[in-house]
């Protein structure tokens, strides 16, 4: 992928982070105020509320999609601010294998634990 | 964009905080970039940790049961103001990026007008309504979470 390409990824994402990760927040994180997506009311992390979220097939494609782009945007990131400090071509090299190799894992981690939880639910 | 050169960035690092005559907006990208590297830094552990619920409920309420601790209840404030504060000024990222409140091309006659002065009105609205939503986030974290 070119830079331009690459950049304008690295907004689309931004942008998904900022719509999807809001909403996100908002159910973990405003759960006195909106107490939104919590089926069984009180703390969006009681088991009953995680559970019930992990049944959706909708909340687990959110996740998927947060979680790619998530780490897409914070991992391009955390390579421009790292190229920029001025590092030989043959260490960006590197980096970009590096960050890549962790972006793969970490999105297999998430990408597991957000369908595997929706099964362990559903069954 | 990057363009990688093994010399030009002279101030590395430190340049982040040396606002010159950039003022506030200098300390906002020195800011934006901290809470981004924080927010991946969180990112990598609540993958880890929020993967524990493939475990079941006994798992899940025991890791639960220990992030239940002031420590870690500062910590989500921090992320928070990271996420509140990146996002919101993410997009005003976004619309700069895009022309939008940069105002229009003039005449480069003295005494200079730049650019950054047109865009101030954007990035004090950045912060106003980052202010509201850490407000909101910390009210609910501290005072009304069930």
């Amino acid at each position: 992928m070119n830079k331009t390409a690459s950049w304008f990824w690295f907004i689309a994402a931004g942008v998904a982070v900022f719509i999807i990760g809001g909403l996100h927040m908002a159910v973990i994180h405003l759960d006195g105020i909106a107490g939104i997506f919590n089926p069984a009311g009180g703390s969006s992390l009681a088991w009953e509320n995680v559970s019930g979220r992990n049944g959706s097939l909708v909340f687990a494609v959110s996740y998927v999609i947060l979680l790619g782009a998530a780490l897409y945007h914070g991992l391009y990131g955390l390579y421009n601010i790292v190229s920029e400090l001025g590092i030989s071509e043959k260490a960006n090299g590197l980096l970009k294998k590096a960050l890549l190799a962790a972006g793969v894992a970490l999105f297999t981690v998430g990408a597991y634990a957000a369908f595997a939880a929706r099964f362990i639910t559903v069954s | 964009m990057t363009d990688n050169k093994t010399s030009g960035n002279r101030l590395g690092v430190k340049g982040w905080f040396a606002g010159g005559r950039w003022g506030m907006e200098r300390y906002i990208y020195a800011i934006h970039r901290l809470t981004g590297l924080g927010l991946l830094l969180f990112l990598t552990i609540h993958i880890f940790e929020s993967s524990m619920r493939i475990y079941g409920a006994p798992v899940w309420e025991r890791t639960m049961a220990f992030l239940d601790h002031p420590l870690f209840a500062a910590g989500e404030f921090l992320i928070i103001i990271g996420f509140a504060f990146h996002a919101i000024n993410g997009l005003r990222l976004v619309f700069l990026e895009l022309g939008f409140g940069v105002g229009k091309a003039i005449e480069p006659v003295y005494p200079y007008r730049t650019s950054v002065q047109v865009q101030r009105p954007l990035a004090i609205a950045v912060m106003i309504l980052s202010a509201l939503l850490i407000a909101a986030g910390g009210i609910d974290l501290f005072f009304i979470r069930p």
